[in-house]
């Protein structure tokens, strides 16, 4: 298998403090890619390096075979690496379809002049766009949401209209940050959900996540990470039972 | 399909509404252009007309504070820039009022472009120290510029002439900036529906999440920037000849900050809040004559009273969200909610109530 993306001995310092040292992941073609790991393990640091938000200062990241290292978040976001964020960021005081239509800015392509002038083939791309949003909301299951305001949803609607505001993108790799964390069982459920169907259409998924049964039921791969560095990686029920984790999660045995 | 009849239904309900909307602006529109029939007095007119053109001023402005959210406390800088171009090249080249108008934009772009890309970077309370210094700079150079006429500034321009007709009247040039506002107000919508709107207004919201859907937010915010100068200086251009003459005075700080308050108080990001606002800061204190000195006292009263009521503006977007849903509710029709069949019905029914 072909690795989607790949980081090559990645190291990020804030001053003296090694964020994150040698940090090496491939997720290969069709993965569903879990990222675990105590508080402070450096996971948002690595996505934020992964999507331009920080520059690492040392080490690769590649993406498709092409290095992508240190590019700004927005070159990032066109080359099909779409990211959810841990602190959820929706666009308040824009409409539900508006933020998912924001998500696929790249697709809109009219001109200055067609817009000014609304072209037909200006209309006819904006309404290609809005079906398209709504059929991401339908995905999610937002539909019945999408004149409202998005800063009016409660916060697991929010989680879930994050996600169609990446998938209407058509990312290649979605990296989502904490998905399920603060949500009740009943949208943990609708989540897990929407997670496994943007798998099964292909798309590579990359997922930091605390809730470790849901990582089990769902990931095909597990990368945990202690102070920054990688103390095991593998498959779900190897992880699991892995001494290092076992240690890093519930400390050391006093002797 | 859900997802069609969600679609659909929304389409249906805002066709409804675009229905009574278009009504309600082609009513707006011939009311206005019925204001000189109703008065001649020119003192009146000439109010208006100035209302007018703070209105094209506040459009201008509301693209780049209302929808990118950047405040820009320099914006009679392109406002200067468009009259005194006009200004000069009308006087000392001859140049006709229309033909002055391209290059008053040329020039305002590229002060954009030089005051903007080093600058829009920076985050909002530092923009606004640079665009206040940019405003200052501006009218420094128009003072002591012999090409500006200095402290006078530039007298005796040209009327305005479109084809034939010469534009020398407060009844002309109200009919000018009636059209201008409508133009101004018209390519705002346009831009509001499109990807530009939308990015200005991730900006706005949330720049590092706006980046995320691959928004460049440096180069957004440019043409935020820029298209408020283009707007601005169109004003400036048809301004020179509609008051014959420009000085320096006239592009301040106070004058920038006139244009802040008609989008502060209108509502950031509303077309029709800045409109009103415009308006409401024009005509206010012009009603409030009769206060003499305390005009402006009275004014900055109501002023921070507004704020503290309503601190998103007297009519900020949305205002009028579910407003014809709830007309026809009352009415006694039923009428599906974009809500229904989640959060329960968005009004009670009358014919439900006891």
């Amino acid at each position: 298998m072909t690795a989607v993306l790949q980081t090559d001995h990645l190291s990020l310092q804030f001053g003296g403090v090694n964020a994150l040292s040698d940090l090496s992941i491939e997720v290969d073609e069709g993965a569903l890619h879990a990222i675990i790991g105590p508080n402070g393990a450096g996971k948002t640091s690595f996505f934020n390096c992964l999507t331009g938000y920080y520059k690492p200062t040392g080490g690769a990241v590649r993406f498709q075979g092409n290095e992508v290292t240190g590019l700004d978040a927005a070159k990032v976001a066109a080359l099909g690496i779409r990211r959810t964020f841990q602190n959820i960021r929706v666009f308040p005081k824009m409409s539900v379809l508006e933020n998912v239509l924001a998500g696929g800015h790249l697709r809109a392509t009219s001109n200055l002049l067609s817009i000014t002038v609304a072209s037909r083939g200006f209309r006819r791309r904006e309404r290609l766009l809005h079906e398209e949003a709504m059929a991401s909301l339908e995905f999610v299951g937002l539909a019945d949401q999408w004149n409202n305001l998005a800063g009016d949803l409660p916060y697991g609607m929010r989680k879930r209209m994050e996600l169609a505001r990446v998938l209407i993108a058509n990312p290649v790799v979605v990296l989502l940050d904490e998905p399920a964390a603060g949500v009740s069982s009943v949208e943990r459920e609708e989540l897990s959900r929407v997670i496994r169907r943007i798998h099964d259409q292909g798309t590579c998924v990359v997922m930091i996540e605390h809730d470790v049964d849901l990582v089990m039921e769902i990931a095909t791969d597990v990368t945990v990470l202690d102070n920054g560095r990688i103390i095991a990686s593998g498959l779900p029920q190897d992880v699991r039972t892995n001494p290092d984790v076992i240690r890093a999660y519930m400390g050391r045995k006093r002797k | 399909m859900a997802t069609e009849t969600a679609v659909r239904s929304g389409r249906t309900r805002v066709d409804g509404f675009r229905v009574t909307r278009a009504g309600l602006v082609i009513a707006l529109v011939v009311a206005a252009a019925l204001v000189p029939q109703m008065t001649q007095n020119q003192y009146y007119l000439g109010v208006a007309f100035q209302a007018e053109m703070l209105m094209c001023l506040a459009l201008g402005l509301n693209i780049v504070v209302g929808y990118a959210g950047m405040l820009d406390l320099g914006f009679a800088a392109f406002f200067a820039i468009g009259a005194y171009t006009t200004g000069i090249l009308s006087t000392k080249e001859h140049w006709s009022i229309l033909a002055s108008i391209g290059p008053g934009v040329l020039i305002a772009v590229i002060c954009a472009l030089i005051i903007g890309f080093p600058t829009l970077r920076l985050r909002s309370d530092y923009l606004a120290v640079v665009t206040l210094g940019f405003g200052e700079i501006i009218q420094t150079i128009a003072i002591n510029l012999n090409q500006t006429g200095g402290p006078t500034g530039i007298y005796a321009i040209p009327a305005l002439t479109i084809g034939s007709v010469v534009v020398a009247s407060n009844t002309g040039y109200y009919y000018v900036f009636l059209v201008l506002v409508i133009i101004f107000a018209l390519f705002s919508t346009r831009l509001r529906g499109s990807r530009l709107g939308r990015a200005w207004l991730c900006i706005r919201e949330d720049e590092d999440a706006a980046k995320a859907m691959g928004i460049n937010t440096n180069h957004y915010k440019l043409y935020a920037y820029m298209f408020g100068a283009v707007l601005g200086s169109i004003t400036g251009s048809l301004y020179a000849p509609a008051l014959t003459a420009i000085s320096p005075a006239s592009f301040g700080f106070s004058e920038s900050l006139l244009i802040v308050m008609a989008v502060a108080i209108g509502g950031l990001g509303s077309i029709w809040g800045v409109m009103f606002g415009a308006a409401v800061v024009e005509i206010f204190p012009e009603v409030f004559r009769s206060f003499a000195q305390a005009r402006l006292l009275v004014f900055g009263v109501l002023l921070v009273i507004l704020m503290v009521v309503r601190p998103r503006g007297l009519f900020p977007e949305r205002a009028f969200q579910g407003l014809g849903t709830r007309i026809r509710a009352r009415l006694g029709h039923a009428v599906p909610s974009p809500r229904s069949g989640t959060g329960g019905p968005l009004v009670s029914l009358p014919t439900e109530e006891p």
